[in-house]
């Protein structure tokens, strides 16, 4: 399947912020050094003893768009909030090589499964984030405004963000992590419980967001959007990292088995309880 | 059933003569109880709020002490507060016993144990839900307790309002600290209480019905304010 190349970010004129505004207070890794490379070394989670995150070493280099799948239950997620410090891991390290004293965790954002508004309007929601970043009231409207711009959510502005529908919210949500400018943007299942249309759509900030700096980090279930999105692929297996490998490597024929079986559909538990796996679990 | 007729018809008579010392007694009860409110949605919102964010030694201890403080028998309030502001309590200098002010202080130390302890579970709760994505944002508990509370806003009313019916509905306490003194300290539920020691049941019932209406009119209003502001903001 041919992949998509990444879309201009955006049809509308460019937006002129305040200069110095994207430098002095926000991440991206045009402006200020890149936190990148991150790496886990042996990252371990357990929950009430039980392991769910199996040691798992590996490490992000910059402008990539890391796709993750897996089987439900794999870790995906909790993978993810390790890396952003969501959760603290049992075992092993999060290291950020790049950020030399600085605070990693203002140089990312992440995008949730269920976006979480707060009772305020859209561009009050893309305001607050900005606030908690320290970023002054007069200097906020620039970048909601294109925040909002970028995302086809201008029109929304002052409407509550409750109110939008859930494509919309998602979408008020990347416009959220977007003023942010991050140098590394985390997605868990953005487009889960969305139809083609705004999957698609989606997608497209997700490309431009990428193609504007930020590195993408992203969690799905959808082998079609991985197939369209990634640079580079994990595959994740109960708790452990099977593979990573770039895109086109992983889907002309991943070298794990169990990718194999995910790959052509096949339900892996049932695999495992036939006693077909022939990796070590 | 006839007591009740009565009761209805010295009601009316007092509302429709617009009765000068009903005004007078309506007014300061509202005065009292709207000020004891305030001051306790003022103490016992961040109160709660930060009982449901912050983790620190002896907090489960705080929250079941919080959560049996709603039961506070007004009359032990009354005569705690009793002790403390008359003459020869520690604050007995200030000289508030049998003020309006000594029954302000009595209901805001009632109230505020229901309106923290009720915000803690909603805040605690809307936690739950916004954790991460507050924690992703950037925002420690000390920053997500004005937008938690903010957000709670619509739900936060109904624990005021319970606290505004706590305090509109005691007696104890008041009667303590405020002698029921006849054009100083003399609110609803104390004229209702001096009206049936003298055996005017009537008239202490129409005064009860009075105090209901009031509640409802200040519930219907809340009600009607939070349903338009909730409409607005989903």
């Amino acid at each position: 399947m041919p992949r998509k190349q990444n879309p201009q970010p955006t049809e509308q004129a460019p937006f002129v912020l305040e200069p110095g505004i994207e430098s002095r207070l926000l991440g991206n890794s045009k402006t200020s050094p890149s936190i990148l490379p991150l790496e886990l070394r042996g990252l371990s989670w357990k929950a009430d003893g039980l392991p769910l995150i199996k040691d798992i070493s590996c490490t992000f280099e910059a402008e990539r768009r890391t796709i993750i799948i897996g089987p439900n239950g794999a870790g995906k997620s909790l993978l993810l909030r390790l890396c952003h410090g969501l959760i603290e891991p049992y075992a092993g390290k999060v290291v950020w090589h790049g950020a030399n004293g600085r605070n990693p965790s203002r140089y990312q954002a992440m995008v949730f499964q269920r976006p979480v508004m707060l009772r305020r309007s859209a561009e009050a929601n893309v305001a607050y984030a900005l606030k908690m970043r320290g970023v002054q009231r007069h200097e906020r409207r620039h970048l909601v405004e294109e925040a909002l711009a970028r995302t086809g959510l201008a029109h929304l502005a002052g409407q509550s963000a409750r109110v939008l529908s859930f494509g919309e919210q998602q979408k008020l949500a990347l416009a959220r992590a977007w003023a942010l400018r991050p140098q590394v943007l985390f997605l868990d299942e953005p487009t889960a419980s969305l139809d083609p249309a705004a999957t698609h759509a989606i997608e497209e900030i997700i490309n431009a967001m990428h193609s504007a700096g930020t590195r993408i980090v992203m969690v799905t279930h959808d082998l079609g959007q991985a197939r369209r999105l990634a640079d580079e692929v994990m595959f994740m297996y109960r708790g452990r990292l099977r593979e990573k490998a770039p895109a086109e490597t992983f889907f002309a024929g991943p070298k794990n088995d169990l990718a194999q079986a995910f790959l052509r559909g096949e339900l892996l538990w049932w695999r495992r309880r036939s006693g077909e796996c022939r990796v070590d679990l | 059933m006839s007591d009740f007729g009565v009761a209805f018809g010295s009601a009316l008579n007092l509302i429709i003569n617009l009765d000068s010392n009903l005004s007078e007694i309506v007014l300061l009860s509202l005065q009292v109880s709207l000020a004891a409110v305030a001051l306790a949605t003022a103490i016992g919102l961040p109160l709660g709020a930060a009982l449901a964010l912050y983790r620190f030694p002896g907090r489960a201890s705080l929250v079941v002490l919080i959560n049996a403080l709603m039961g506070l028998p007004p009359i032990v309030v009354g005569l705690t507060v009793y002790l403390i502001l008359s003459r020869a309590g520690p604050l007995g200098s200030f000289g508030l016993l049998f003020t309006p002010t000594a029954m302000i202080i009595a209901q805001t130390i009632l109230v505020t144990p229901i309106i923290a302890a009720l915000t803690r579970q909603v805040i605690a709760d809307l936690w739950t839900e916004y954790r991460e994505q507050l924690k992703s944002l950037g925002t420690g508990p000390g920053r997500a307790v004005p937008a938690l509370l903010w957000d709670a806003r619509f739900i936060l009313v109904t624990a005021v309002l319970a606290g505004f019916g706590r305090a509109s509905a005691e007696v104890g306490a008041v009667m303590i600290v405020g002698g029921n003194i006849d054009h100083v300290t003399r609110v609803m539920t104390t004229a209702i209480a001096l009206e049936s020691s003298k055996g005017n049941l009537a008239l202490a019932l129409g005064l009860g019905f009075i105090l209901i209406t009031l509640s409802l009119v200040v519930n219907a209003t809340a009600y009607i304010l939070r349903d338009a502001a909730e409409r607005r903001h989903a």
